[in-house]
């Protein structure tokens, strides 16, 4: 099933109501060619299940890995994804664009 | 993010209110801002272009980095009518991501095959509206299509009661004359019935079904984005 951004803030809701502890990523900011608009959310429960998205599937490993972290110290953090070379076919957007990524703990 | 401000922010998205979050980049505070609580805000004259905007974003304000993210209900254009107008309407209104419904109880005018995938409510506006067709808000646009008081009275009466952000109806100058008398007579203040876009549509010199809709249309986006001096917003596009 497709999931909504309605449906992504309300599981964020229940998750959280079911004791799991939840971190919600957001895109802030995108430049040049990015997949998902500004606004586009990823839910993450503790155990590394997500609705949602933030990019095409190239940096969601690295925004769960960064929002488990987050789920654990609660420190909201914002993390900014490119094309620099190194990573580029690791955790970067191989389409070319740079987003930046904001990811807090629902508490 | 506290359970607290994502509940509010999702009771608000049922209820169909817009609704924002400002977040604090530098330090991670945030606030939900419901839509009435706007203008006492101290970002009221951010928040209000943002909205009317719809997208999230981030701004700049008092030395600090904010990300807003917007929420507003989806736009809903409720036709009455299933006429040669709603035909050109309806797939124009789908491309600027209008949610369209058409209402008309007469089945000869109602058929699938002259509305192939759009819900199509072969009632009367008042037992549509009852039901099947989700009730009336500030969201909506409704444009009465029919010609026929019986049919378009009863569903501008609703809209002008739910404060729909535009309201149109169909009809020259003297059939409005007759109109705005028998609303009044309804009940309806002047105020109401002055909201009422009549003759429908922008002044584009418009002859055809098509023509029509495209200056339907644009009245509507108009109206929407804050064009118009009834936009229900406030502000410009940001």
């Amino acid at each position: 099933m497709l999931s909504t951004e309605t449906d992504i803030l309300n599981a964020a809701e229940a998750w959280r109501r079911s004791e799991r502890g939840v971190a919600l990523a957001t895109v802030v900011e995108t430049w040049g060619s990015a997949p998902r608009p500004v606004g586009s959310h990823l839910v993450v429960d503790e155990g590394g299940n997500f609705l949602g998205s933030v990019s095409g599937g190239c940096v969601e490993g690295a925004v769960i890995t960064e929002a488990l972290d987050a789920i654990a110290d609660g420190r909201p953090r914002v993390i900014e994804f490119g094309v620099a070379d190194e990573t580029a076919w690791r955790v970067g957007l191989s389409c070319g664009g740079r987003i930046r990524v904001f990811v807090e703990r629902i508490d | 993010m506290k359970l607290d401000s994502l509940h509010a922010l999702n009771v608000e998205r049922a209820a169909r209110r817009a609704a924002m979050l400002v977040t604090d980049l530098d330090d991670g505070t945030q606030r939900v801002v419901r839509e009435a609580e706007i203008p006492a805000d101290p970002l009221a004259d951010i928040l209000a272009r943002r909205l009317a905007s719809g997208k999230s974003g981030l701004v700049e304000a008092e030395g600090r980095q904010f990300f807003l993210t917007v929420q507003v209900p989806a736009v809903r254009l409720v036709l009455i009518g299933a006429v040669h107008i709603s035909q050109a309407l309806c797939p124009m209104a789908a491309a600027v991501d209008l949610s369209v419904s058409v209402i008309d109880p007469r089945t000869a005018f109602a058929t699938p095959e002259r509305f192939p995938e759009v819900p199509l409510v072969p009632l009367w506006p008042d037992e549509a509206l009852a039901g099947p067709v989700p009730p009336l808000d500030r969201y909506c646009a409704v444009a009465a299509l029919t010609h026929d008081p019986k049919i378009d009275d009863p569903a501008l009466i609703a809209a002008l009661k739910a404060e729909c952000f535009y309201v149109g109806a169909l009809g020259s100058r003297k059939t409005h004359a007759a109109r705005v008398e028998r609303l009044s007579q309804a009940g309806l203040l002047p105020e109401q019935i002055a909201r009422i876009e009549a003759p429908i549509g922008l002044d584009i010199g418009a002859v055809s079904p098509a023509e029509i809709a495209v200056s339907i249309l644009a009245q509507i986006v108009s109206a929407l984005r804050g064009g118009g001096p009834r936009a229900v917003k406030g502000g410009g596009p940001a």
